[in-house]
């Protein structure tokens, strides 16, 4: 690709953008949230049209007409959030718009044949193809785009933040892939906010800031801090905040599934406690159970038996009691559940804490307008103002307007389900104060997350659930990541 | 940070208030433009009675029956269901209206039982839909034939006749197109029902735009999950819209028994599916969180006056049906239009 420039309107979303990849390179691009990454690369599957530029496909010109062309060219997108069909099985979704057919019927034969072939060059031949999508992992699914891929006969690859909702183990997995794929001769492009994933991925590395090319290089002869400093345009000084805090009386109890060899009682369940002013991570894979951890303690799941405590009182969660006594939460889903997606920011920021605003039902909108403004500038919210639909603003900004709900909320138990997935490296930074200043103000802070390093970076305490059942409950000075990912993965380390 | 943030304020195109402005004002533009068609068409080739005071009249009196059921359906709508059973219902109110009359009761009791039956309907479907968490568009599909059903019971399979003393005045002129053209030899004389229910929309639209049920109906259809996350009691609400639905249901009823002074539980019968055209074309999103009380007025509107106006201009019956089936694909294909150039 060369000299690529997109504009939208006065502004330029692209400018002259230089990016190439050679067979059996993998290519990081990397860039804050807004940077015109994917607007590149929607260029270059066809999504888009560039405004001006050139790009080429094994020497040939190549003008995709749409993302099905590009494909067909052997140009593969592997996005963020999936495409693919959930109530088909494994091969038809692999199969899915290149189907084997005779005059119009399936050769299934031929089909599973190419399937089991693909599956297979990806280490994944344990999937059988005739499984119904929607049995399988986020994991699974992504692998079943890549065979897609693969039957396609893809020349490059582009993996679109492929491991925000995986866990270390299954990212460890689609490593190995990636450096299979780069063995078979294609390119690969790979797009992420992690720099030490892509330098366990990647072999050089092109930064985009504003739209613009801002430097390039192989990942070995550069260090994290010269390639943040290009993403940002400055120098990060410290990727994780801390706003002193001291942790100060029980605020929550509730009696958890647990499973360590010390502490856990005859029924298999295991005492969690926070106190007010402390930020409790918890750690684990992806489906260990600690989302419906969280939901369970919000009483969004019921799957908490016994009691949760909350301030010494006991409550039956649900959702609706859970606010009234105090508790807040933030799903991991900001598009299927944390906010409505069509409704405006004010909205969405206030939903769960109407009362205020209310006479009789009615609603005094004024008021409430001048509360979300002050609450958008403390948590600095872009935006063109609270009517503006939270489906326009960027990861960052819509996590921020979730935070900002259970904070308008006044709860005193924020429980922050991955609340810095897929969001850039400036805006985390902005939820990492934030945590910290909640807790300073004495809430007590539940943070899920996979992403060891940030746990380790602003939690008090770290516990680790593994199927199901929480396992380990240290202070952070005890965890390191390989212990944290050794309890997560195998339950060892978990001895005092 | 802050200045890629910035570049990202800057890069999203100024869209908003403006196209926000053309969604909402869209269907009511599209009015006055099918109108304006009409009036012109009709003083070349037509009667040159369209754009008639005596016709606005009859074409408001036209509309306001399906308006006023269609306020309850943008509620539906709005919070992300559906209900097939608002003709059925409707007709049903209007039938125990009749019967109530024929019976003799106190007028009072009778309304009060009108709108209760609508009410009531409402009260079902919600109740099932919340309780049995089956999708509205099954529950409200059967329970469709079910207040048919009831409606053929309640008047034996036949219609039933209240006689003209037996209906009192005030429903007599409900729907009536009789009065002078004009009261104080300048204002346009509507009948009361176009009045009641320019009330009734009023109040709706302050219900979904200036109370917190609304904000909850608007949450409830745009994510159904993320309301409960934020505590909003999902069944209690989806119940409160059907029933309120339903009292509009059973009010439309009364109109539709004020204007064929009879009632036939089987007149109803399709009627749910001009209801839901008339949000569609204002602008309502079947998959929820969208739609408008201005919009769903513009809707009903538009399609009385395609009718009226095909009447004019004595274009055959069959001809009029595939117009207002064209228009309500394209209105719904320009709003998607409208959505991609935001996006």
């Amino acid at each position: 690709m060369r000299q690529i420039s997109k504009r939208f309107g006065a502004t330029h979303a692209l400018r002259h953008v230089d990016l190439q990849v050679d067979r059996g390179q993998v290519l990081a691009l990397v860039g804050e949230n807004g940077a015109g990454k994917s607007t590149l690369m929607k260029v270059l599957s066809g999504a888009m049209a560039p405004d001006s530029g050139i790009m080429e496909l094994d020497g040939r010109p190549f003008h995709p007409s749409g993302p099905h062309d590009a494909r067909q060219a052997g140009v593969a997108m592997i996005y963020q959030e999936l495409n693919l069909v959930h109530d088909l099985t494994v091969e038809d979704n692999v199969m899915l718009g290149q189907e084997c057919h005779l005059a119009g019927v399936l050769r299934h034969g031929e089909q599973r044949r190419r399937v089991l072939r693909a599956l297979e060059s990806l280490n994944h031949s344990d999937l059988d193809p005739r499984t119904p999508l929607r049995e399988l992992s986020v994991a699974q699914r992504q692998v079943v785009e890549i065979a897609r891929a693969l039957v396609s006969r893809a020349k490059v690859i582009v993996f679109d933040e492929p491991t925000s909702s995986l866990t270390q183990q299954d990212v460890d997995r689609l490593f190995s892939v990636v450096r299979q794929l780069r063995e078979q001769g294609l390119g690969i492009v790979y797009i992420s906010h992690f720099l030490e994933e892509v330098r366990r991925a990647c072999d050089d590395f092109v930064v985009l800031r504003d739209g613009q090319r801002a430097g390039s290089g192989s990942l070995a002869s550069h260090h994290d801090r010269e390639i943040v400093a290009l993403m940002v345009g400055r120098d990060v000084e410290e990727f994780f905040p801390r706003v002193p805090h001291n942790p100060g009386a029980t605020i929550l109890k509730a009696r958890v599934p647990g499973g360590s060899p010390s502490g856990s009682s005859a029924d298999g369940t295991t005492g969690l406690e926070i106190r007010r002013g402390e930020i409790l991570g918890i750690a684990g894979l992806v489906g260990a159970g600690r989302t419906e951890l969280l939901r369970g303690l919000f009483g969004l799941d019921e799957n908490i038996r016994g009691e949760v405590q909350l301030r010494g009182a006991t409550i039956t969660p649900n959702a609706r009691r859970s606010i009234q006594a105090g508790l807040g939460m933030v799903s991991e889903d900001r598009k299927g559940e944390g906010l409505a997606q069509c409704l405006s920011i004010e909205d969405n920021m206030t939903l769960s804490r109407l009362a205020p605003y209310s006479l009789l039902g009615w609603l005094r909108r004024a008021r409430r307008r001048k509360i979300v403004a002050q609450w958008m500038n403390t948590m600095s919210i872009r935006s063109r103002g609270a009517d503006q639909e939270v489906r326009e603003l960027s990861g960052g900004n819509q996590q921020k307007v979730a935070i900002a709900r259970v904070l308008h909320q006044e709860a005193d138990v924020l429980l922050l389900d991955e609340p810095t997935r897929g969001i850039d490296v400036g805006t985390k930074a902005d939820i990492y104060r934030l945590i910290g200043q909640c807790a300073a103000a004495g809430k007590a802070i539940v943070f899920v997350s996979s992403y060891l390093k940030e746990l380790l970076g602003i939690c008090d305490r770290i516990a680790v659930m593994r199927r199901g059942r929480l396992i380990a409950d240290r202070p952070t000075e005890q965890w390191t990541e390989e212990t944290l990912l050794n309890c997560a993965v195998s339950g060892e380390g978990d001895r005092e | 940070m802050s200045d890629t943030c910035d570049a990202q304020q800057v890069r999203r195109p100024p869209s908003g208030k403006s196209l926000g402005f053309r969604a909402e004002w869209g269907p009511l533009l599209a009015l006055c433009a099918i109108v304006l068609l009409f009036a012109v068409l009709d003083a070349v080739w037509g009667s040159g009675r369209f754009a008639s005071i005596r016709n606005l009249r009859v074409v408001l009196n036209q509309t306001s029956i399906v308006a006023v059921a269609a306020l309850g359906m943008t509620l539906v709508i709005v919070s992300g269901g559906i209900d097939l059973s608002a003709g059925t219902a409707l007709s049903l109110s209007a039938t125990i209206m009749a019967y109530c009359l024929k019976e003799n009761w106190p007028v009072a009791a009778t309304v009060a039982v009108t709108l209760g039956v609508g009410c009531a309907c409402g009260l079902v479907n919600g109740g099932l839909i919340a309780g049995l968490r089956v999708v509205p568009f099954i529950v409200t599909l059967g329970t469709m034939t079910v207040y048919l059903g009831l409606g053929k019971i309640l008047c034996d399979e036949s219609t039933v006749f209240p006689s003209y003393e037996q209906i009192p005045g005030w429903l007599h002129s409900l729907c009536s197109t009789r009065p002078p053209d004009l009261v104080w030899q300048f204002v346009p004389n509507v009948p009361p029902g176009v009045l009641l229910a320019g009330l009734c929309a009023v109040i709706v639209a302050a219900v979904l735009h200036f109370t917190v049920f609304g904000r909850y109906v608007f949450a409830l259809g745009s994510n159904e999950m993320t309301a409960r996350l934020c505590g909003v009691n999902i069944p209690l609400m989806k119940v409160a819209v059907y029933c309120l639905a339903g009292l509009f249901t059973g009010i439309a009823g009364m109109y539709h028994f004020a204007t064929l002074k009879i009632g036939n539980p089987t007149e109803g019968v399709g009627l749910e599916l001009q209801i839901i055209a008339a949000v569609v074309i204002g602008g309502g999103s079947l998959s929820g969180g969208r739609g408008s009380v201005s919009g769903a007025l513009a809707g009903a509107a538009i399609m009385a006056v395609i009718r009226s106006g095909c009447d004019q201009l004595e274009v055959p019956n069959p001809y009029q049906e595939i117009l207002i089936g064209v228009i309500i694909i394209a209105a719904v294909a320009l709003d998607r239009l409208r959505g991609m150039q935001r996006a």
